[in-house]
């Protein structure tokens, strides 16, 4: 059983979604569901056990060994990954019920079901695999789950969004397949380790530099760098708030993981910050990113359109993060990964609260809620704390990191820029607040009651989580160097 | 190494770069779904062009035959058929149902409609 924890990972949410379709009913699919998903859980936690006991884990599957068959390949970085991916995505779904019922008509409710556990499926074997072309077919399997869910929201622009993310991912994922296809043309071989070994013999012709130029684009696609970034926000907007959550806080970090791989496993360190100008492209990119994101955000009425577009700048900080192209940014990078997938699930739960009772994310429907539904609003003020990263919270935590990293490699310029990002984080929560503690409520308005509890609970796990995390970081903070490490280390 | 010896790339850098512009230049959502085929198609072609081996047969084992060309690229790009056909179908899917909602496929009525939405909801 243990040796075959690696596939069951992904074979586990891969089974339970037909299933879910001969069950049919969404009572009984919404238990089903949480069963898997807690099983997946504990599924990832065993395999950080055992990569921490027995270091790499390899699983060939159907016992073809390596370069003829396709391997799944656990170091500590896909472990932390596994864990993050299903941890959140199990405190997400206790909160799914409610809400659900909600958003979304009671016949769709199982579909929704089977969406998100094939995205869960998706998103898990890309992390897994250890084969870059099981990496694109996985891509494709969460995208076109995620284009679903994005298209059940009750509002007619979901499907607008909807659309538009499957335009431009598809270009993506497109990219991403020629980039392999160039890698494979040079090489011969799909498997990330041999890939490894073989690049350096061939990596001064241009079909490799083009390979990397097409594999970095259909990423930077995928985890919505600053001028690529277009699909997200209506998407994040418009999807039903469970759907939202769910993305916000995995897929973009997924992504964000494939870009780590491939940079530093595949290319090698020395092929893609020696011979290419990566730092100076994905730090002032991450920068604009920061600032320009940032900036919008303020702009926005629709505060799930904020949250998205801060999303946006928040991930401009990782790619800062990596960019800079030291281990100490590397850290920061990891951190932030974690960090940030804390802090938005604390908030679009909490904002998933706010349209179950109120029904609206405009600004406006905000007016007098910091007094009629206060856990709520606690939930969501904690977490755009620790998005401008104030101390005792997470994102102090990253943000230091990065300042020092950046401070580290002498470009502390970048750092105030940095610092001014986060003054224009406090702009946006603090519109927020405005309106919220300071506003009377509208006179119309019947007085809001406190979200469900089964809405509540989740995002208040993930919003202590945030502190506790803030304040202990042994757990997060050592396992981003041991992953930054094992980055720098290459192939082992 | 001439011109026209590599056709077969020039034919797919030809059909990516139009796909990719129908993709980009027409407002009709089923349009772009075809533009968008058209350009994964290309890299299909992609793929099998590079497993071509001059001279050599299909991989099937027979003593006649020692050279055959590279069966890995075209099961790959069977799985990125699927892909694309799935991608298609759902494409295509939405776009049935944004008629429904929007009562056209034309991307800048329908934007035009969401600015009105947004105004009328402030």
């Amino acid at each position: 059983m243990i040796q075959h924890l690696p596939i069951l990972q992904v074979i586990i949410p891969l089974l339970a979604a037909p299933i879910c379709f001969i069950l049919k009913e969404a009572r009984l699919v919404r238990w089903f569901v949480l069963i898997a998903n807690v099983m997946a859980f504990a599924i990832s936690i065993m395999l950080l056990q055992q990569v921490n006991l027995h270091g790499t884990l390899v699983y060939s599957l159907g016992g073809w060994e390596a370069p003829i068959g396709i391997e799944y390949r656990i170091d500590e970085l896909n472990a932390y990954l596994l864990i993050l991916v299903t941890s959140i995505s199990t405190i997400t779904l206790m909160a799914a019920g409610k809400s659900l019922t909600k958003e979304i008509p009671e016949s769709k409710i199982t579909y929704f079901y089977i969406a998100y556990m094939l995205c869960l499926t998706g998103l898990l074997g890309i992390v897994a695999t250890g084969d870059a072309f099981n990496v694109f077919v996985f891509l494709e399997v969460s995208s076109l789950a995620s284009y679903t869910m994005i298209a059940m929201g009750n509002d007619r622009r979901s499907l607008w969004a909807s659309y538009q993310y499957l335009i431009m991912g598809t270009i993506g994922a497109t990219f991403i397949l020629i980039g392999i296809g160039l890698m494979y043309m040079m090489t011969g071989t799909l498997n990330m380790n041999d890939l490894a070994e073989r690049l350096p013999e061939v990596e001064h012709t241009k079909t490799v530099f083009t390979a990397f130029a097409f594999f970095l684009v259909g990423v930077c696609l995928k985890l919505a760098l600053f001028p690529l970034h277009l699909w997200l926000p209506n998407a994040y907007a418009y999807a039903p708030s469970i759907a939202t959550v769910f993305l916000a806080a995995t897929a973009t970090k997924v992504a964000i993981y494939v870009l780590l791989r491939f940079i530093f496993t595949v290319y090698g360190f020395e092929f893609s910050f020696a011979h290419l100008p990566l730092t100076e492209i994905l730090v002032s990119l991450g920068l604009l990113g920061v600032i320009a994101a940032s900036i919008v955000a303020i702009y926005q009425t629709n505060v799930k359109r904020l949250f998205a577009y801060s999303s946006v700048s928040q991930i401009g900080y990782m790619i800062l993060g990596t960019g800079i192209g030291t281990k100490t940014g590397l850290t920061a990078t990891m951190l932030h990964l974690f960090n940030h997938a804390l802090m938005k699930s604390a908030i679009f739960l909490a904002l998933a609260g706010v349209v179950y009772r109120v029904g609206s994310v405009n600004i406006k429907a905000f007016a007098g809620l910091g007094r009629q539904m206060p856990w709520t609003m606690a939930a969501i003020v904690i977490g755009g704390l620790s998005l401008i990263g104030v101390p005792l919270t997470v994102g102090f935590v990253s943000k230091w990191y990065l300042v020092l990293a950046l401070l580290e490699s002498n470009m502390w310029p970048v750092a105030v820029l940095v610092l001014i990002g986060s003054l224009l984080a406090m702009a946006y929560i603090w519109r927020i607040v405005e309106v919220a503690y300071f506003k009377p409520a509208l006179q119309n308005n019947q007085s809001y009651k406190e979200a469900p509890l089964s809405i509540l609970i989740p995002a208040w796990i993930f919003v202590i989580a945030n502190i506790y995390f803030g304040i202990d970081t042994s757990f997060t903070a050592g396992i981003s160097e041991k992953t930054a490490e094992l980055l720098f280390g290459g192939v082992r | 190494m001439s011109f026209l010896e590599q056709y077969n790339y020039w034919i797919v850098i030809l059909l990516m770069m139009s796909g990719f512009y129908i993709v980009i230049a027409h407002g009709n959502l089923v349009k772009k779904l075809m533009g968008l085929t058209i350009f994964q198609t290309s890299v299909f072609i992609l793929y099998i062009s590079i497993s071509k081996v001059i001279g050599g047969t299909a991989p099937i084992l027979d003593d006649q035959y020692t050279i055959y060309s590279n069966p890995l690229p075209h099961v790959l790009i069977l799985t990125a058929i699927v892909v694309g056909v799935a991608t298609t179908a759902l494409g295509l899917a939405l776009a049935v149902r944004i008629k429904e909602a929007y009562g056209t496929v034309e991307e800048d009525v329908i934007q035009e409609k969401d600015l009105q939405q947004e105004g009328s909801a402030e």
